[in-house]
């Protein structure tokens, strides 16, 4: 296993810049997630470390190794592919030998380590199948099997869950993060699905428009987001635009004062109010400050989300289920509502911010 | 082949078909009622009357068909084993590259699909014509020459066929590939060449059975002795209508037919046309 450094990375399509200027460490044995949306360069970072395709400028660093103008077939990392890429005309266990072949292995050592690999993966039994004749899930295990097998310098993960069900994702999420920890694997992971980055990642960098907004711990990002952008993208927010006002006091566009302490989150040309819906309890009636109708009550199980309009104003507002008998699993639309939060609850960010960078 | 309704059909007849089936007998073969008798059996018709095989045994006696039909099967294996790896080359080009005049070389790949056969065909003999004079040498009846026409007939099938079966083809096995440590070419030889394997057995196939059933192309450029099948029953069919013809024709379908059925074994046509 390697370490990996991305020096001022930059890609270039035509007119428009797909990655700008972007720097990027993984630690050996780290994951780390790129998190964003579509067309946010994230994809193409990744190919450019995998040697697909060619960085305008910048270094792609292995250790202290300078592989940028080292062609993808010499640079020994192990991929695994949205769409799996498995090689539609050989069965899995040939699918994981390639590579062994390639490394110009012997027969016998190559199939002691197919099968090491395979029964890593628990797929032992279907070594003869041709991919077609496997499931989503199990062709899944074969392209990891497949990247894993050659002990690769560096493991690259793009959207590797996407095309799993839901349950299937979160047992496979598990899974790969076990291995990865118990391999020691460097592992760069790419997707756009903020759950599968904060339960995998040791660190997420948020990235937007080809930049990098921030980089930190998934708690880090989910508590401290440095700017609506990663305060939205990271997990449900509750963002409300305004100015802060002297006394611990956030003013919105639409006239409504709510209460922040501002001395420890706040940040400069803050003008974005960001609070996460679990931080905020409510109660039926009228009596804290802030109150208004509920509009929607939607149950999720374990959860319930209340929509209520303080103002012009919506809150959105999850908690725990309350029992039968409370007070608040009376509450129904049109019912008023108290909302209340701990003043150091709300995070006080930028709207957009071009500085949003941090390491 | 052609349907002839002659006097076959028996029982219930209208008047007007009695006489106009006479009045085709007078103009063949007289009027005499013994000949009408014959006839009956010598003209195609449908639903048949009896059953035969003696006109299966009529056409291996003729040498024309016989000699018609390996001269086809070879200028039809000729022209798609040449095809074939052009086709494929030109396709790959036209999917994987970016060159200036791609658009316009691939219409034109396509032409010849647009162009009627007999047309290509004066057109060929007037240009073999040319180079014979040019040359020295002759082009235009011998094998050589039919086959490099037949090659234009395979082209734009393979092309056609080729592109839509890359087109199809997912570049993130290549990519693995190259990922597992492969240079550029074993992943073609390994990856790319087996994925599009569908396609150019298919590509081959179509080759194939468009030169061994090709007519109008051909007609202006066979010459004596390399004459293909289908010309060999076009000149047949000038002199007599007889089940003959049918017997070939039935032999050449089973030909195509058995061609497409081996072939969908390795290749499930329905994925790739």
């Amino acid at each position: 296993m390697a370490s990996l450094s991305v020096e001022k990375l930059t890609k270039r399509f035509g007119a428009s810049l797909a990655v700008d200027d972007l720097d990027l460490s993984v630690r050996e044995g780290e994951l780390v997630a790129l998190l964003g949306p579509s067309g946010c360069g994230k994809t193409t970072t990744l190919r450019m470390v995998a040697g697909f395709l060619p960085p305008t400028s910048g270094r792609v660093l292995f250790d202290k190794e300078d592989v940028t103008n080292l062609p993808a077939h010499k640079r020994s990392t192990g991929m695994v592919f949205q769409s799996y890429a498995l090689f539609p005309h050989m069965t899995a266990a040939q699918n994981v030998g390639f590579g062994l072949e390639m490394r110009r292995l012997g027969a016998a050592e190559r199939n002691a380590k197919i099968e090491e690999v395979l029964k890593l993966v628990r797929l032992s039994h279907l070594a003869g199948r041709l991919p077609r004749e496997l499931s989503g899930g199990q062709q899944q295990r074969v392209a990891l099997a497949r990247a894993l097998v050659i002990n690769p310098k560096l493991f690259l993960l793009d959207e590797p869950l996407s095309n799993l069900d839901a349950k299937l994702r979160a047992e496979v999420r598990i899974e790969i993060r076990a291995l990865q920890q118990r391999l020691g694997l460097t592992t760069l992971l790419v997707t756009h699905d903020r759950e599968e980055a904060l339960t995998m990642a040791d660190r997420l960098v948020v990235m937007e428009g080809g930049r990098v907004r921030q980089i930190g711990s998934p708690r880090e990002l989910y508590d401290e987001p440095q700017d609506a952008f990663v305060a939205d993208f990271v997990g449900r927010c509750n963002i409300l635009a305004g100015r802060r006002e002297d006394g611990g006091r956030f003013r919105t566009e639409s006239g409504l004062v709510l209460p922040v302490d501002t001395a420890s989150n706040e940040r400069n040309n803050a003008t974005a109010f960001a609070l996460r819906p679990e931080r905020i309890s409510i109660s039926p009636g009228t009596s804290g400050d802030i109150h208004g109708p509920v509009e929607a009550v939607t149950y999720l199980g374990p959860q319930t989300e209340y929509h209520v309009r303080v103002g012009k104003e919506i809150f959105v507002v999850v908690r725990q289920t309350p029992g039968a008998n409370e007070p608040l699993a009376s509450v129904r639309p049109q019912d008023l509502v108290s909302l209340q939060w701990e003043p150091k609850a709300p995070r006080l960010v930028p709207q957009t911010s071009s500085t949003g960078r941090s390491s | 082949m052609d349907v002839c309704d002659g006097t076959a059909v028996l029982g219930s007849r209208s008047d007007a078909d009695v006489r106009r089936g006479r009045l085709s007998h007078h103009l063949r073969a007289g009027p005499d009622d013994r000949r009408d008798q014959f006839l009956r059996q010598q003209i195609v018709s449908f639903p048949p009357t009896a059953l035969t095989l003696h006109w299966y045994n009529n056409a291996w006696e003729k040498p024309e068909f016989l000699r018609g039909l390996i001269t086809s099967l070879q200028v039809a294996l000729l022209a798609a084993c040449i095809g074939v790896p052009i086709g494929t080359a030109a396709a790959l080009a036209i999917v994987r590259s970016d060159f200036p005049g791609r658009n316009a070389i691939s219409a034109l790949l396509l032409a010849p699909l647009a162009v009627p056969g007999v047309v290509a065909g004066s057109g060929l003999y007037m240009f073999y014509v040319l180079a014979e004079n040019v040359l020295d040498r002759d082009i235009k009846a011998t094998t050589q020459g039919l086959v490099a026409a037949h090659v234009l007939l395979t082209i734009p099938w393979t092309v056609r066929l080729v592109v839509a079966s890359l087109q199809g083809l997912d570049r993130a096995a290549e990519e693995a590939a190259a990922n597992l440590g492969a240079n550029p070419f074993t992943v073609f030889r390994r990856i790319t060449l087996p994925m599009m394997r569908p396609g150019i057995v298919a590509a081959a196939m179509f080759s194939f059975i468009q030169s061994f059933e090709n007519l109008d192309l051909s007609l202006l450029l066979v010459g004596p002795g390399r004459i293909t099948l289908p010309v060999a029953m076009l000149n047949y069919l000038e002199f007599r209508i007889d089940p003959t013809l049918a017997a070939v024709a039935t032999v050449q379908i089973l030909i195509v037919g058995i061609l497409m059925v081996v072939t969908d074994r390795f290749v499930k046509l329905s994925r790739v046309v």
